[in-house]
């Protein structure tokens, strides 16, 4: 390759609540305690990480009507573990995410304008779309968003939150205590807004922010999300592992970036991934196997695969073979909130029953080798290889790492992988500048240096009308 | 009931530059930095090292205005803007130790969902000093929300309006429902709900979570939590109040009510208006604290602090007016008010200092050590909560009761 090498992009999420994370070892850490996070987060920020990150999920999950217990649950509330996360750390960018159905701009805007001041200009927003009405339940509005319309909201409420960032002019503070003028013009933070979502008017709080805007993650795959990340997104939380697959993807990206008139790679491409090193290969596979076997116990196994299936499957043997009965995709959901597998049940059982006949998985190994596949196994040495492979033809632009231990998985990453790619020139040695966007190396969009871009009423291609 | 000679309460209210509208123009000031953690970290450090309860951060999801109906008053003379202040409170905990950290914010304007878990998780990261201050809301919140219809505009002559006191009985009940829920979801993990069981493969024990199934006229929410009980199992509610209607939402379901009374008679009236509430909401055996808010001008010279205020004044059009009473004075002076409306019945105050860091110093440095000087004030914290600072017991969770009577049976087999 002639091309200059690409910096990896990492970022550190602690798992929640999902069965990747394995509670039962006596090295597993408290899921919910400050001290974790603090742990996490410092461990990530000596490794050079671009940010630590932070999923969310507003309703507990189910079966069957009945709360899972098998895996983690329960875990902080994003936005303030991250401003107390802002306290013990100084450089590492605070990714949330934030659903756009059961919030609302104004306030989400401003709890994010408002951390990025707290965290001096560290903030990002990962969106997410989950719209369902099971999740509605805890919420004012219940579940009123039809599935065509996730995005459609979506896309008119970070327009209306990057407004509302927009809306005080970099010089709106005039502080001259000589003459008692704090503010230059009364307009500061005036906004209006009248969209098919969000018909709101009025003055937001919070002065322009050290990023300006904060930066916006994506994560979602449907061609909806596809294009809503490619018109809209700094970075994209991808789910695509697999080289190929991946390499596919981000050409995909890419095209719709240019379609939507931005340049080719202003948009990040982050897929989550685990490690697991060993100090020989064959230690790290034999350390993997483990860990999946903990992580995928039989009765989880039978849960993985009900989320497909849509039937209890508590009566197959893990240890026998996949069900021989086809998905119920008619019957009441048998799991409830999680993300939904988007494609369709019969063919994923298709392949998953290929799968099995071609290994001679039992319906537990089956389950292991699809939920529990650690992406990157081996010495710190194969993994350096390989995460740096993926990155520099184009899998993606870095990793959103996550361990099966919490709070210190991370630490072994730090202390023997990372030294590996900064030795090579694909990691930071030091960080170089102060905000998440520096991290990353995403501008600020050139309309907006000058402070005046914005007059507090205008808004990037949604219906508005000048204020009244 | 409190006894005169019990210790005080003291709490200090966090804004902008202080709650004089020209305090940002006092050379101590630092108008540049009100959007900066540094500058809130130095405050909260500051009530801490004067041993103070806790602090309140105010909030609205609306511009600061001077109208009493809260729309815009386009004013460039005063402090405007302002962080989310369960942010804030959150940004401080971590680098802070015993003092309290009370963020406010508006339940009509927001999911109770959201705010259980943001000030549950405020109480994690600050192990166990986490209150909350709620407010109906302001009126300039509906706009920007856009999802209710705005209420009746508020003047000064239409407040006795039937119209306007319709919509401001329902305002408050549609904040006890919020509160109800906020608490309920609290409540929704029983504190030993995580069991780690690796015998039987259960993280939790789905019997110790809780839906809370509330289902009102507003709005239902069905739990449990995504966050566990915090370290509290309740987080310190608080809530300001004027007049009958905000005196009994919080005697339904507040830990501590500010009011303003203007002297001891005032403050003896409210205090017995506020206890019967307390008794007819069926909690007579319950701690409620009833903290006088004051806003305070303070010097060791008492003159000079007169003199200041003065001089703030002169930089309005009109002087300073507030709901709550204002001080201008020394210390000792103020010392002897506050032990002097404490016979009268209020437990603790919530100081609102003119000036910041001016008048938190005064606080800390003077007022504090006076009262302390005369055993009325602690000398050194003695526990390490919120709840502990104020002798509020911590409650085990309502959903517990049940299953708490079988268990300690099985204990007490055991045994
Ligand atoms: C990698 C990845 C991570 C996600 N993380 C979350 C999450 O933490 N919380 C959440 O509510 N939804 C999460 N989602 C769900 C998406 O927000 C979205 O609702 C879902 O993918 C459906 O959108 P789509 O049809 O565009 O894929 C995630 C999706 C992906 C692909």
């Amino acid at each position: 390759m002639s091309r200059p090498r690409k910096r990896i992009i990492l970022g550190h999420y602690v798992a929640g609540v999902n069965h990747s994370t394995v509670w039962s070892h006596p090295d597993a850490g408290s899921q919910i305690d400050f001290a974790s996070f603090r742990h996490a987060a410092q461990a990530a920020e000596r490794g050079k990480f671009d940010f630590f990150f932070l999923a969310e999920g507003l309703i507990l999950r189910e079966r069957l009507g009945q709360i899972f217990d098998q895996d983690v649950v329960g875990r902080p509330d994003t936005l303030p573990v991250l401003a107390s996360i802002a306290a013990v750390t100084e450089h590492l960018g605070l990714v949330g995410t934030l659903n756009a159905t059961f919030n609302e701009p104004y306030e989400l805007a401003r709890q994010l304008a408002s951390l990025d001041h707290l965290s001096g200009g560290r903030a990002g927003w990962n969106v997410v779309t989950s719209f369902d009405p099971f999740t509605g339940q805890n919420f004012r509005r219940g579940g009123f968003l039809h599935r065509d319309d996730r995005y459609v909201r979506a896309e008119e409420f970070v327009a209306l939150a990057r407004a509302l960032w927009d809306s005080w002019p970099a010089d709106a503070l005039a502080v001259d205590t000589e003459q008692g003028r704090f503010l230059r013009d009364a307009g500061a933070g005036a906004f209006r807004h009248l969209g098919r979502q969000f018909d709101v008017a009025g003055h937001f709080t919070v002065p322009r922010s050290p990023q300006g805007r904060p930066v916006v993650l994506q994560a979602g795959v449907s061609p909806q999300g596809r294009d809503f990340a490619a018109a809209t997104a700094d970075a994209i939380f991808s789910p695509f592992h697999e080289l190929g697959p991946a390499q596919e993807y981000y050409r995909d990206i890419q095209a719709r970036v240019v379609r939507a008139g931005r340049p080719a790679g202003s948009v990040k491409l982050l897929p989550g991934g685990a490690f697991i090193l060993g100090d020989s290969a064959a230690d790290a596979e034999e350390r993997a196997r483990e860990v999946a076997r903990t992580q995928v116990s039989g009765r989880t196994a039978q849960i993985l695969l009900e989320a497909v299936w849509n039937r209890d499957l508590s009566g197959y043997d893990p240890d026998g073979p996949l069900p021989d009965v086809d998905p119920d995709v008619t019957g009441p959901p048998v799991i409830q909130g999680r993300a939904r597998n988007p494609q369709d049940p019969f063919e994923t059982v298709r392949e998953w029953r290929a799968l099995a006949a071609e290994h001679r998985y039992s319906l537990r190994e089956l389950a292991i080798r699809v939920f529990a596949h650690t992406e990157f196994v081996g010495t710190p040495t194969q993994v350096a290889d390989r995460l740096d492979h993926f990155v520099q033809n184009d899998g993606s632009d870095g990793f959103i790492l996550g361990s099966h231990l919490t709070p210190g998985g991370i630490d072994e990453f730090v202390d023997k992988v990372v030294p590996l790619l900064q030795e090579r020139g694909s990691l930071r040695a030091e960080y170089t500048g102060t905000t998440l966007r520096d991290n990353l190396g995403i501008p600020l969009p050139a309309d907006l240096h000058d402070g005046h871009a914005h007059d507090g009423h205008a808004h990037d291609g949604i219906a508005a009308e000048p204020a009244r | 009931m409190m006894s005169e000679t019990d210790p005080l309460h003291l709490a200090v209210a966090l804004d902008g530059a202080g709650w004089h509208p020209a305090a940002w123009r006092e050379p101590s000031a630092r108008p540049r930095e009100l959007f900066s953690p540094g500058y809130w970290l130095d405050l909260v450090t500051e009530a801490e090292r004067g041993l103070l309860d806790f602090v309140t951060f105010e909030d609205a999801l609306a511009l600061q205005s001077s109208r009493l109906d809260g729309t815009p008053d386009d004013r460039v003379d005063q402090v405007r803007g302002r962080l989310d202040a369960v942010l804030i409170a959150a940004r401080v905990a971590p680098l802070t130790s015993r003092v309290g950290l009370v963020p406010t914010t508006s339940a009509l304007s927001t999911e109770p969902f959201h705010v259980s878990k943001a000030i549950a998780t405020l109480d994690f990261t600050s192990g166990g000093r986490a209150g909350w201050r709620v407010q109906v809301g302001r009126a300039g919140e509906t706009t920007h929300l856009g999802r209710r219809p705005p209420g009746p505009p508020l003047r000064a002559d239409n407040l006795a309006s039937p119209e306007v006191q319709a919509y401001i009985t329902e305002s408050f009940d549609e904040t006890a429902d919020h509160v109800e829920v906020v608490r309920r979801l609290w409540d929704s993990w029983e504190d030993d709900a995580e069991i780690r069981d690796v015998a039987t493969g259960r993280f939790v024990d789905r019997d110790r979570l809780h839906y809370i199934d509330f289902e009102g006229r507003w709005f239902s929410v069905r739990g449990p939590s995504i966050t566990p009980r915090p370290p509290q199992g309740q987080p310190v509610v608080t809530a300001l109040a004027h007049a009958t209607i905000p005196y009994r939402l919080a005697a339904r379901a507040a830990d501590i009510v500010y009011v303003t009374p203007h002297d001891a008679d005032q403050a003896r009236a409210i205090v017995s208006e506020v206890r019967d509430e307390q008794d007819r909401a069926g909690r007579a055996g319950e701690t409620l604290h009833v903290f006088a808010d004051l806003l305070v001008v303070l010097d060791d010279d008492a003159n000079a602090a007169r003199q200041r205020l003065r001089r703030l004044d002169d930089l309005l059009d009109a002087p300073l007016r507030s709901d709550a009473a204002i001080i201008a004075g020394s210390p000792a002076e103020l010392a002897d008010l506050l032990l002097d409306w404490q016979a009268a019945g209020i437990t603790g105050y919530r100081l609102r200092p003119a000036v910041l860091p001016d008048d938190l110093e005064a606080i800390t440095r003077g007022l504090a050590p006076e009262l302390t000087r005369r055993g009325r004030f602690r000398a050194a914290y003695d526990t390490t909560t919120l709840r502990g600072h104020l002798g509020l017991p911590r409650p085990a969770s309502r959903y517990a009761t049940r299953r708490d009577a079988t268990t300690s049976r099985i204990e007490a087999a055991a045994r």
